[in-house]
């Protein structure tokens, strides 16, 4: 991937449910290091495109490609291996695991030991693990839920639930990380700390990010550029500034023009 | 070709058991999303109710059924009440394995009271020629069972679109929530969807044993996991397509036994079971619903 | 946690079991333990073999599988071809048993993968009565008479298949594979957003868990001296269903409790089966409204006893509530 290709290329990217089209003709660009956001009023089609993304759907038009290599059709899990990992808009935690096993699990599939070393418990299996944990802890540390690293994910206050996500998102090792909704529910103190910690991710894991978001004070501090969908398809892009001020934006929103 | 013609009628009679009884399967489906394993004991307690209204109260055949249906609601709304109810917003896996174990009570229930040697209905209740046609012999029977439940179905239809509890039934299956906040009583509506339900699987009970005259209190189990391959066949949830897989079920069962397989009828249901889940989950009138992610 | 203390309780629990293996093995020859007790004490043992192995399915996986009987129909049959008909030893049969239930366990995983909760479950029982009704139909395993098999269930074979049954389970689920699994029972949407291969672990956990039951049917067929295709109808999968449900969906010291003291109480009222079967049909109920996480819920036996040893007080958290 040389300095120009783009990290994500979609391209006239689309699904239609029956007959309805959820999203048509998308065509998106993410290049290495950027924050992008994603809004749109409510039904837009937002956390659907994730979905095409993440391999949940499968586009029945277009292409999505991430560093050159066409994803179109193939199995959520081998999405998220090749690099793309993200967050939902309803938390999906594993409510009855510990926090420190849910980022383990994100773990798995960078995992060496077998099922059949696991099972006659060989060395390979007690390293294997071994480095799980301790890769986990040093992860937790990092969102500063070392604290509560045996507490079952389903006991923690909202605020930490969605930093837990976040964190066992980024334990799946991504170069796109795709945020759905992460300040949702949460107070505007709550939503600094949430955009100190993405600005902080970005920097030190050197992320890509996708962030779908109401919140407007968050995505116009941390975004550097943005797209606007609406009934599924694009229908603005730009800098902060040129959103704020498109008047198709703001008939979206408002359903008609503010003059 | 008389052959085929006789097995076809035998499928048709069958199946319009098969399609009383996978209404009640499809229309608690559709509105509580709970598979309701004892609604086949239902129609065992149907048959045995119509069985003692006839040898001992000594009533005809229709009063008989009438009693069936009108006891089979009540059961049908009590165990709704005691056993579902409470756990209408648990797990699915938790009302399953209730409705498991009510299906467990009322079948060996049964045997403790009352033994669980079979018994058997009296023939000739309803004294019935039949009739030839285009040389096939169709019983009497026959005809009765496909013109009492087509008449069932009739009146189903009817409750379900021109009534205000079928209205009802209908706004708390596609989203309760939204029927709630309309002021409907989904408590109530529910309870009446089993009732309903409840008293097509005591007609189907009454129906079977005067067709099949052997009746024991396992009967329920077979049928009613057969009813439900039906119910998923032709659409869980919908209405005409626990009709339409009720009777198609039946007609395949019975070519099958036809050409031979007489051993293997049982598995048939199980088969297209497998099938239409693999191949078309909605079944054949049904439509995908996806889970939101 | 402490590599050493685990490795002490681990080799602790052995010697435990080898100490009860002898002594039981004693009391059998010397006639101390007369046939009741030994058929009972084979039950039990047959049981929670079938128990882990569903457990693994259902508790750890969260598939909902009611067809279990299936597999152990397979293995009992199976076995009971190898040993009767082509006249091989034991051990190979019980191999065999376990293949070919994993194999069927493969061919019901594979076809189901998409079906959930309620749509799975009449799945599984679909299979499991086709797999009865083709029993039925094959005269050369006697049809519906069925077959006659040799008692060559002993119990040291018994008391090794429970350990070893016991042991894969427990392993496999203490590990990252067991969370992939327990992860899949969570959220599967978020496991398969998380690079965990469902598909791949689903089928697994219905490999493993059908090669034990059919391991149990290997056990159960040289136990009984006959085997009929009625003895595995879905009346018998729900009985090995209630052990899980009972024990606890997701705690293997669960379903081993419920196995013994299920087992235990139904050989005392084996005279009334259907007391039995109405009382179990009763507390099943009454769990399912009162206590649907059954005895044990997800716990393990180790958290309660570490509890106890607690000197601060109150419930110690030490990463041993979850079974991974």
């Amino acid at each position: 991937m040389t300095a120009k290709t783009p990290l994500l290329k979609v391209e006239n990217a689309g699904i239609r449910f029956g007959g309805l089209k959820a999203v048509s003709d998308v065509n998106v660009e993410l290049k290495q290091g950027e924050l992008v956001g994603l809004i749109g009023p409510n039904g837009a089609g937002k956390t659907t495109f994730f979905n095409l993304l993440t391999g949940v759907y499968v586009p029945t038009e277009g292409s999505i490609s991430l560093a050159g290599e066409k994803l179109n059709g193939q199995a959520p899990y081998k999405i998220t291996k090749k690099g793309i990992s993200r967050t939902f808009q309803n938390i999906r935690l594993f409510s009855d695991l510990s926090v420190l096993d849910n980022v383990k699990v994100a773990y798995h599939s960078l995992a060496k030991h077998s099922i059949l070393s696991s099972i006659l418990r060989l060395p390979s299996h007690f390293s294997g693990e071994k480095e799980m944990e301790e890769k986990a802890i040093e992860f937790l540390k990092i969102f500063k839920l070392d604290g509560v690293m045996h507490e079952m994910a389903k006991n923690l206050p909202y605020g930490q639930q969605r930093r837990l996500e976040i964190a066992r998102a980024l334990a799946a090792n991504p170069k796109l990380l795709l945020l759905d909704e992460p300040a949702a529910g949460m107070n505007p103190q709550e939503t600094e700390e949430l955009m100190n910690l993405i600005s902080l991710i970005r920097k030190r894991f050197d992320l890509t990010i996708l962030l779908i978001e109401h919140d407007m004070l968050l995505v116009m501090g941390v975004c550097e550029r943005i797209y606007v969908l609406d009934h599924g398809q694009l229908i603005a892009e730009g800098t902060p500034e040129q959103i704020r001020n498109n008047p198709k934006v703001i008939e979206a929103y408002l359903g008609e023009e503010v003059s | 070709m008389e052959q085929f013609i006789q097995q076809l009628v035998n499928g048709v009679s069958l199946g319009s058991i098969y399609a009383l009884i996978a209404l009640g399967y499809t229309m608690v489906y559709g509105i509580v999303k709970l598979i309701n394993f004892a609604h086949g004991d239902v129609f065992m307690v149907g048959a045995f109710i119509g069985f003692y209204s006839i040898t001992i109260l000594d009533l005809g055949f229709f009063p008989a059924l009438l009693i069936s249906m009108a006891a089979c609601a009540i059961f049908g709304v009590l165990i709704e009440r005691i056993a579902y109810k409470p756990l209408r917003n648990a797990t699915r896996i938790a009302a399953l394995i209730t409705a498991i174990g009510v299906s467990l009570f009322i079948e060996y229930g049964t045997i403790y009271i009352r033994g669980a040697q079979p018994e058997a209905y009296p023939t000739g209740i309803v004294p019935l020629k039949s009739l030839e046609i285009f040389g096939v012999k169709i019983s009497g029977q026959s005809i009765l069972i496909l013109a009492v439940s087509i008449f069932l179905m009739i009146v189903l239809q009817f409750i379900v679109h021109k009534t205000k509890i079928g209205k009802a039934m209908r706004a708390v299956s596609h989203d309760m929530d939204a029927a709630k906040l309309m002021g409907i009583n989904v408590n109530n509506t529910i309870s009446a969807t089993f009732a309903i339900g409840s008293a097509l699987a005591g007609a189907a009970g009454v129906v079977f044993g005067m067709y099949y005259t052997k009746i024991e209190p396992l009967m329920g189990i077979i049928p009613g996991l057969k009813a439900f391959v039906a119910a998923v066949l032709g659409g869980i949830g919908i209405i005409p397509g626990a009709m339409a897989g009720g009777l198609l079920l039946g007609v395949i069962e019975a070519l099958v036994s036809a050409a031979g397989g007489s051993l293997w009828r049982d598995a048939v249901a199980f088969i297209v079971l497998i099938l239409i889940l693999i191949f078309r989950p909605a079944g054949l009138l049904g439509k995908n619903v996806r889970e939101k992610v | 946690m402490n590599i050493f203390t685990k490795a002490k309780g681990f080799w602790g629990t052995i010697s435990l079991v080898v100490i009860f293996s002898v002594v039981t093995q004693f009391l059998i020859n010397g006639g101390t333990l007369n046939s009741f007790y030994v058929n009972a004490l084979f039950s039990i043992g047959i049981n929670i073999i079938l128990a882990a192995s569903l457990h693994l399915i259902i508790g750890i996986t969260g598939q909902f599988s009611i067809g279990h009987a299936g597999f152990l129909a397979v293995g009992a049959y199976i076995s009971a071809i190898v040993t009767m008909k082509l006249g091989l030893p034991f051990p190979v049969a019980i191999v065999a048993a376990g293949v070919a239930a994993a194999l069927a366990g493969l061919v019901i995983g594979i076809p189901t993968l998409r079906l959930r909760g309620d749509y799975l479950a009449i799945a599984t029982l679909g299979f499991g009565e086709i797999v009865r009704i083709v029993f039925l139909n094959i005269d050369y395993v006697g049809g519906a008479s069925g077959m006659t098999v040799t008692h060559l269930t002993t119990w040291p074979w018994l008391i090794a298949c429970v350990v070893i049954t016991i042991l894969v389970i427990v392993n496999f689920t203490n590990s990252t594979h067991g969370r992939a699994c327990i992860s899949i029972r969570e959220n599967e949407i978020a496991a398969d957003a998380m690079g965990i291969n469902t598909t791949l672990y689903k089928v697994m956990a219905f490999v493993i868990g059908a090669f034990f039951a059919g391991v149990a049917g290997a056990l159960h067929a040289h136990n009984f001296y006959i085997i009929q295709p009625t003895n595995f109808g879905f009346l018998k999968s729900f009985d090995i269903l209630i052990l899980v449900v009972i024990g606890g969906l997701g705690s293997m010291s669960g379903s081993v409790i419920a196995a013994i003291s299920l087992t235990i109480i139904s050989t005392f009222l084996s005279n009334y089966p259907e007391v039995r079967m109405v009382i179990y049909s009763l507390v099943l109920i009454v769990m399912m409204l009162f206590r649907p996480q059954g005895l044990m819920g997800t716990k393990e036996i180790s958290s309660f006893l570490k509890m106890g040893k607690s000197a601060k007080g109150g419930v110690q958290h030490d990463g041993k509530n979850t079974v991974a």
